[in-house]
Order: structure tokens, then sequence, then C-alpha cells
């Protein structure tokens, strides 16, 4: 019972190890999305690096950081909180809020996901960060039925994760390594907003996702004062319930007419 | 090398990430889950994206930007315009990125925008 226990638990979460992921097509279908934006990931990943130890974390416990928690909003908001000795409580507390809407994600992820065991939607669920989500749910915007199609949705997400977890890795310790030599005033990071920007573009395709767009650009500015990053959520309450009031609205006007 | 409290509080942040990343397909159970929400689901990931950059390009220290001398601003106009200009075809996103720090970083570090 517990050897059995024990060999799921280390036998499911191969993940990219598991030639059913690694040989299949999609996983190559994510790393070339993974791609497209990756200069951005690179160079966002080697600024966190860089801020890191110019915060006054030191080398090796950036390392650790950035290996362990791999989440750049999270990681920038505690560094300055642990430099001046923050409460370990109040660190947690942040990481979490700051990393909120990842929660919204896995509920869009949670149909995709359930056909699967729970370590390896663990495994998984630990390295979708805000582009692999965006690009995955833009490349499946329906959960399979199927065992096949479930398998071509596993091994996309585990190459798109995999280049992405690759590329910010080494960029991040790059930064930690030339953290004297690249200054914060360059800029550099502005790449992954401008990668962020790009999928932007590819994701407003219809009207109701520009409304969605424009109105949760609108509300995360004028939230911008709330604490821990909380004005994204408030962002995407605010877009999703617009969306909905307004196709509700327009069945409402059909079915009066 | 790092300390043993260190090393648990890393955990501990690392925890956050897998519990947040992971929140609703945490447990086995079932969830009950209503049409609407499932509907509104399909306009999170644009706005998710939509709240990350838009302060990002918009908000200065804080506050709305009131000039258009901004490198943020013209770097992103100009890779938004570039993405337009391919219509989104091919390497159109890698172009926006590309185009967008060639204008951005003049800018910023020649003028100081």
């Amino acid at each position: 019972m517990i050897g059995k226990a024990l060999y799921s638990a280390v036998e499911t979460p191969r993940m990219f190890l598991d030639p059913a992921n690694f040989r299949h097509p999609a996983f190559r279908t994510g790393m070339a999305d993974a791609f497209k934006v990756a200069p951005g990931i690179w160079a966002w990943g080697l600024m966190t690096g860089v801020s890191m130890v110019q915060a006054g974390l030191g080398p090796a416990m950036s390392t650790w950081m950035t290996l362990l928690v791999y989440g750049g909003s999270a990681q920038l908001a505690v560094t300055p909180l642990m430099a001046v000795g923050t409460p370990v409580w109040v660190l947690l507390a942040t990481g979490f809020c700051v990393n909120l809407r990842f929660a919204v994600f896995s509920l869009h992820l949670r149909g995709y996901m359930m056909a699967w065991p729970r370590w390896q939607r663990l495994t998984i669920g630990y390295l979708i960060a805000d582009l692999n989500y965006v690009q995955f749910v833009q490349n499946h915007p329906q959960p399979a039925t199927d065992a096949a199609g479930q398998r071509a949705e596993m091994a996309y997400l585990c190459g798109n994760c995999f280049l992405t977890w690759v590329g910010w890795q080494v960029a991040s310790i790059l930064g930690i390594v030339l953290a004297s030599q690249v200054p914060l005033a360059w800029g550099l990071g502005f790449a992954g907003v401008l990668a962020l920007m790009g999928i932007l573009c590819s994701l407003s395709s219809s009207r109701m996702r520009t409304v969605s767009l424009v109105v949760s650009g609108a509300a995360a500015v004028a939230a911008y004062a709330l604490p821990l990053r909380l004005n994204i959520l408030v962002a995407i309450a605010a877009a999703v319930a617009m969306c909905l009031l307004i196709e509700k609205t327009a069945e409402l006007n059909k079915a009066g007419s | 090398m790092i300390d043993a409290f260190e090393l648990l509080t890393l955990l501990g942040l690392a925890t956050m990430t897998l519990l947040t990343r992971c929140f609703f397909f945490f447990l086995n159970r079932e969830l009950p889950f209503p049409a609407w929400a499932q509907r509104g689901l399909q306009y999170a990931p644009i706005a998710a994206l939509a709240a990350v950059v838009v302060p990002e390009v918009l908000v200065n220290q804080g506050h709305l930007i009131s000039t258009w001398q901004d490198a943020r601003l013209l770097g992103a106009a100009a890779g938004v315009a570039y993405y337009a200009y391919r219509r989104g075809q091919g390497q159109a996103v890698l172009g926006t990125i590309v185009v967008g720090m060639a204008v951005y970083l003049p800018l910023h570090i020649g003028l100081g925008w």
C-alpha cells in the first residue's frame, strides 16, 4: 500500500522526462510558442536577478530564491522586505497576495487539469506563470474530452513551461552574477512588458475581448494605489463582470425585439 | 551559503507560489461551477495581461503620465504599430519586443525620458 503510493508519487511527476510528453509533437509547439516571447522573459529574468542582489539579498540567497520561488513579481515584492528583516508571516502574506491572479488562472485551468493525478497537476501547476497560462488557453480554447487530446494538452504545457523555466533561471542567475555590471537604470526589464504586450495584441481578436482589455487596463490604473498589486485582481474582476453584463444585455435585447 | 531559517523562509514562499498556481485544482473534490462563471473566464486571460501591462506603460511613480515624452509610452506604441503592420503573422510578437526596445532604449538611456 505504502509502496504503491510512493511509487505513484515518484512515478507520475516526470513531466519533461516522460517520453509520452517530450516526444509528442505538441511539446515542440509549446516550446515554439514560448520562444516567441523568450527575449522578454530573458530580459525580465536578468533584471529580477540584478534587482535582488542590488536590494542587498546576497548572491546565494538570490540564487536559491529564483530556483525555489520562481515568480518574478512575488520575488520583487518580498526582496526589499527581506532586506529590512520583516517577519516571515508578512513575507508569506505578501507572496500570497501578489500571486493571487494565479488563483484565477487555476480556476480556468481546472477543466484541463482534473483529468490528471494530483502529483502531476501540482508539478505542472507550479510551473505555469502568466504567459504559459495565456498561451495555453489561447492554443486550447476548450478542454479535450479524450485521452489523446489530454495528452496533447499536457505535452504542450510541458514544452511551453520547460523552455520558459530554463530561460528564466539561466537569465536570473546571469543577472545575479553580473549584478554590479548591469545598471537597473538601463530599464532592460521593459522587454518583459513588451512581451506581454505582444501577446495582448494577439489576444484582442474580438470586440468583447477588446472591451475586457480596456476595462481591465483602466481599472488597474485607477486602483493602482492598492497595496500588494491587488489592483490586478480588482481589474480582472471588473473586466469579467463588465463583459458578462454586456453579454446579458445583448441577450435580453435580442429576446425583447 | 544560507542558513536553515532563510531556507525555510524561501520554502514558505515557494509554497505560496505552488498554492496560488494550483489553488483551484489542489483537491480532488468536485467544485460546483455555475455556467456564467465558466463563460466569464474566457475574458480572464486578456484582462490579467492588460492589468499587468497597462499600468507599466501609463503609470510613472504612482501617477498617470501627463507627457508624451515618455520612453515607455513611445516604445510600447512602436511595438503595437509593428504588430499591426505585420497583422500578427509569423514572429510578430518577437518583432514587437525588438522594435519596442529599439525605440525605448535610445530614448531612455540617451535622452533620459
